[in-house]
């Protein structure tokens, strides 16, 4: 139990600091990679939740959310970093300042 | 029933596959037809549900709590069938407004419109009807992603940033949404929306997760304050997009919100976190109304609209917080704001898409949208002047159109339940629409000083947006039809807590 409590505490702890990269960070990548670290903690969230009752073997379905999150998570990435590219390319710089001109 | 509910969400899902990977000659047809069969098939399901009542679907026959569940009722089904008409003439429009204008060949933009649109459309049958709490997170991330895309079509600067932003907020909302999911699993054991409504309790975790899912949907809903990625990638993609998005999407996720308020988390929230809601609500209604009355561009004008409009939408949730399921008195308030709601989200989509579609065939008879340089509109392009003016009174909230019923039930709904200061704010906000509408109008009907600048516009696309605008009031004339539909299995029945219990 006070297991499952550590992980659980610790996913929302990087999901926190994800947050928090998201807001500060400037460059896109730096915010997609942010954006990855609070991914991460809400995956750190939902494995650990998966041993919540001391049972034998954990319960299946929080993995299988996790691992269709993963799914998401890798190709909203890709998704994200192509576009981030695109800017790069017709913009001069990965930000998003100097957007409403 | 059972054979046809799959394919409201199949066939949109193989179309989009389908354009995806037709030559490019074949796009515009298969589009097409996959749009025609999807609604056609959204039809039949509707004159099913009138005939037979709400429908359970255990997706590949694996029941909850392990399989996905599948609903429709009322609620569900007229989303859908908003989703549909309006799908229907969005399409016809885009055919056109994609073409080349000198050589009439089909632009690269035009043709990767149709995969994302058909995924999109899709995503948004299936969340309408999804009955399961994980499921309508995959959902939620297939609509943003596609909508994304649809934005970063049009490839200039303004739109990539605007697309961006988008993305960084349908992200993290997504994502908000997606570990509040999992905090009411670690409690509970159950994603299925019903049996959580069953099991739910009162207490700091339920508030949690309340308060992570509902700011993941805000996000997107974009309810002021945040709302600041909306109006550039609104304003800034491709006319047939943005009435997808302001019309459509930004639905979906209230829907959501809607849902889970009603069938999860009836018991969890409380009257401040109604009333918290419904001024963010009203200061959206009087914030988005200002902006709008200061742009320069309609397509900005438009977009600030909609952030006025969708904050209109929250007026239901003061009424709904803290009322106690067994009262009928006040349960009848409740009723009532769902359905005033509802209308408004219905008369906006028609009016707001229309409008979008009158925007862009005024960007391409005139090559801007300067409001400035709307003078001559209504000598040179009477249709779209006329779908303008419609679209603008259901907005206004005017008899007898389809925003007229919306107001009408939320101010019904406010005053009976003894709230009477959301009504003054509903008042206000139809005075400033009423102010921008009228803007925009008065320039259109000055007189033509230079007919030359006016180049020809297909007539297909100004009768898209003129259907559209006719729609929005046409659904205030048959208004008694849509709630009889919109009521079949009580979508906004508090029931208390053995009811629900019982109907697993």
């Amino acid at each position: 139990m006070t297991m499952f409590l550590a992980y659980a505490v610790t996913g929302m702890i990087v999901f926190a600091i994800g947050l928090y990269g998201v807001v500060i960070a400037r460059h896109l990548l730096r915010k997609i990679i942010a954006l990855n670290i609070m991914a991460g903690g809400v995956f750190l969230f939902l494995i650990s939740i998966a041993a919540r009752n001391s049972q034998a073997f954990p319960d299946p379905v929080p993995q299988a959310m996790l691992l269709t999150g993963v799914v998401v998570a890798l190709s909203a990435t890709a998704f994200a970093i192509a576009l981030a590219r695109r800017i790069y390319t017709v913009t001069g710089s990965a930000t998003l300042s100097d957007g409403e001109r | 029933m059972d054979t046809i509910f799959p394919w409201i969400i199949l066939l949109p899902l193989t179309g989009a596959i389908a354009t995806f990977l037709v030559p490019r000659a074949w796009v515009i047809r298969t589009g097409m037809v996959t749009a025609l069969l999807t609604s056609c098939m959204v039809f039949a399901a509707a004159y099913f549900l009138h005939q037979n009542g709400p429908v359970h679907y255990a997706v590949g026959s694996w029941a909850a709590p392990l399989g996905i569940r599948l609903y429709l009722d009322g609620l569900a089904c007229v989303m859908l069938l908003l989703t549909a008409v309006s799908g229907i003439f969005i399409s016809v429009y885009a055919c056109e407004y994609f073409k080349d204008k000198t050589s009439g060949v089909l632009k690269r933009e035009g043709i990767m419109f149709w995969p994302l649109w058909l995924f999109l459309w899709g995503a948004m049958n299936a969340l309408y009807v999804s009955g399961d709490l994980f499921n309508m997170y995959v959902l939620l991330e297939l609509l943003g992603l596609s909508a994304v895309g649809l934005v970063a079509l049009a490839g200039t600067r303004t739109v990539l940033i605007a697309g961006m932003r988008y993305l960084i907020a349908a992200m993290l909302g997504s994502m908000s949404y997606l570990l509040g999911v999992a905090f009411l699993y670690a409690m509970h054991s159950a994603l299925d929306t019903r049996m959580m409504g069953a099991l739910i309790e009162p207490g700091m975790g339920a508030a949690i997760a309340f308060a992570l899912m509902t700011i993941g949907l805000l996000l997107k809903t974009a309810l002021f304050p945040l709302h600041f990625w909306l109006p550039p990638a609104h304003a800034g993609s491709s006319a047939p997009v943005s009435a997808i998005l302001s019309a459509l999407v930004v639905k979906g996720s209230f829907y959501l919100l809607l849902r889970l308020w009603f069938d999860v988390f009836h018991n969890v929230v409380t009257i401040p976190v109604g009333q918290f809601l419904g001024a963010l609500g009203a200061l959206a209604v009087l914030w988005g109304s200002i902006q709008a009355i200061r742009q320069q561009r309609l397509k900005m004008l438009v977009a600030y609209s909609t952030v006025a409009q969708l904050g209109y939408l929250f007026a239901v949730f003061p009424v709904t917080a803290g009322a106690p399921p067994t009262d009928g008195v006040l349960g009848q308030w409740v009723i009532e704001s769902g359905k005033g709601t509802l209308y408004h989200a219905l008369a906006h989509a028609f009016s707001k898409a229309s409008i979008f579609l009158a925007a862009g065939i005024m960007v391409h008879a005139l090559g801007t949208d300067q409001l400035s340089r709307m003078r001559g509109m209504a000598e040179r392009l009477p249709l779209t002047t006329f779908a303008m003016a419609l679209a603008g009174v259901s907005l206004m909230g005017l008899p007898p159109s389809g925003g007229f019923i919306g107001k009408w039930l939320m101010m019904h709904a406010v005053l009976g339940s003894g709230q009477w200061w959301w009504a003054v704010v509903i008042m206000t906000g139809s005075l400033l629409t009423a102010g921008y509408m009228f803007m925009m109008l008065r320039q259109a009907f000055q007189p033509c000083e230079d007919p030359s600048l006016f180049k020809p516009v297909p007539k297909t696309m100004e009768w898209a947006a003129l259907i559209l605008a006719f729609i929005s009031i046409g659904i205030g004339i048959r208004a008694a039809d849509v709630l009889d539909l919109l009521m079949i299995g009580s979508p906004f029945l508090i029931e208390p807590i053995a009811a629900v219990g019982g109907a697993l």
